[in-house]
């Protein structure tokens, strides 16, 4: 299991996701500003040369975090926890990873990508004997473009759909756009964050939410945020955002949460899947 | 226009924002420490004419040789506390990073014809492939690999977008501004 999420992590972080490919050569065809095109062009090309000496497509190359998607019967549960952080070691070295755990009083890097809580690994479990894991190693530049606000109730839909667009106009080209972002709204802080985080990482770029006034909130955000104009790395042009996907969750009556993630345009992102028979699978 | 240069640069006034440029003969990079570590102690390479690329580099050491793995660009800003008087001082001409810089960078890249650029943020493979080696390394005992004064030989390094020019013009304030006023109209439309 171990090679095998050494493996995921390393075509995560060295062979960009097909959904995100298409994405950006999709905006690179559309895209009408012609400094725009250029960083399009070399992102583009960044992620070519990347696939193709199998080198990190940034040199930020994340904090090492995986959601797991569990079920109930799945029998060798007790090993995924210890197969992940020593695959995160292996990967370090063999890929290499830059080393991004750092103690936050004593600023000592651990050198290896694992320290108090991290690799974050996130779990939810669902019927059935198999698992999932979604490998997302996730840049620090993109993350600290990500957002909660607790808005008053009353400003209702208009007032979530203007902090997000602000959000977005205040990121500027910090976040190294075009970015794909993640809107998570109700449950409470916490809650409107992760959502927000498996909106914009875990759903694949274009896919719309079921439920159809859902779906048409991202279609108009997503219009919204590229008239923008802040453009590729903030340069200007049409390619602001990639794609907002939005998720909610039933919410307090006194509370109104608005999570918002950004992940930036190496949306690294992989799945190993293990079934009840320990057949395990990258996709 | 797109300009295709080998260094040391003669004249950056002729730079304009909008520019893109490819550079290939030397690029020294320096970042926070290195940038200090100059202005104190001056430098022990001739920086007049260079070009300053703000970067924490991923190197190897392979059979005794320096290999670079990943070159990306950093966040310029960080370093706005000094680069005036590093201008001022060392005449760069192209100063390279992610993200832009502050008025007083702007306002030095006036007085002394020198520009600012912008790389592509993350994309540290395309980076890599362009440099085609090691010339030397300064300061790497105190300063480590990532802040220490490297100089790379570079072949067609870009596309490096000019967006702070020697005329006081600066991209990020017009797309700022035009942005703010995108903002202004979306939010009209959202109350409506």
């Amino acid at each position: 299991m171990i090679d095998e999420i050494v493996y995921a992590i390393k075509k995560a972080e060295t062979k960009l996701s097909e959904d995100t490919v298409k994405a950006l050569k999709a905006a690179y065809e559309r895209e009408s500003n012609p400094l725009a095109r250029t960083q399009l062009e070399a992102i583009l090309k960044n992620v070519e040369i990347a696939e193709k000496y199998s080198l990190p497509m940034c040199q930020d190359t994340g904090l090492q975090t995986f959601f797991m998607d569990v079920g109930y019967d799945f029998p060798f549960i007790r090993e995924l926890k210890v197969a992940i952080e020593e695959a995160v070691r292996r990967a370090t070295k063999e890929i290499p990873l830059r080393p991004n755990a750092v103690h936050p009083f004593l600023h000592k890097n651990s050198g290896d990508n694992t320290g108090r809580f991290v690799p974050y690994i996130h779990w939810e479990l669902h019927e059935g004997d198999d698992a999932v894991i979604h490998v997302i190693p996730k840049g620090g530049g993109s993350e600290n473009m990500s957002g909660l606000y607790m808005l008053p109730p009353g400003v209702g839909i208009k007032g979530i759909k203007k902090k997000v667009i602000e959000h977005i106009f205040n990121s500027g080209g910090k976040p190294c756009p075009p970015t794909i972002i993640g809107v998570g709204i109700g449950g409470g802080a916490d809650l409107a964050l992760t959502l927000a985080k498996k909106a914009a990482i875990l759903r694949p770029i274009g896919a719309r939410h079921e439920e159809e006034f859902v779906a048409q909130l991202e279609e108009e955000l997503y219009e919204m945020a590229n008239k923008l104009g802040i453009g590729p790395m903030g340069l200007g042009g049409d390619t602001t955002v990639l794609d907002v996907h939005v998720e909610y969750a039933h919410r307090h009556p006194a509370t109104l949460p608005l999570g918002i993630v950004t992940q930036c345009w190496a949306n690294r992102k992989r799945k190993v899947r293990i079934s009840a028979d320990g057949k395990v699978e990258v996709v | 226009m797109e300009y295709h240069e080998k260094t040391p640069i003669q004249d950056a006034r002729k730079y304009k924002v909008g520019d893109v440029i490819y550079i290939t003969g030397e690029v020294i990079l320096a970042r926070d420490e290195a940038h200090k570590k100059l202005l104190e102690e001056g430098s022990p390479l001739d920086l007049k004419g260079s070009v300053i690329y703000h970067c924490g580099p991923v190197v190897a050491k392979k059979n005794g040789e320096w290999k670079v793995v990943a070159a990306g660009p950093t966040t310029s800003i960080r370093m706005e506390i000094f680069e005036d008087e590093f201008i001022a001082k060392f005449h760069p001409a192209i100063i390279v990073g992610k993200g832009g810089m502050g008025p007083r960078t702007l306002k030095t890249l006036k007085e002394h014809g020198a520009v600012y650029t912008a790389y592509t943020g993350g994309c540290g493979a395309l980076a890599a492939e362009r440099i085609k080696g090691v010339k030397e390394v300064q300061f790497l005992e105190e300063l480590g690999i990532p802040e220490a004064v490297w100089v790379f030989r570079v072949e067609e390094f870009g596309p490096l977008v000019v967006t702070m020019d020697s005329h006081g013009k600066s991209l990020y304030d017009d797309v700022n501004k035009n942005a703010r006023k995108n903002l202004e109209d979306i939010l009209k439309k959202i109350e409506r």
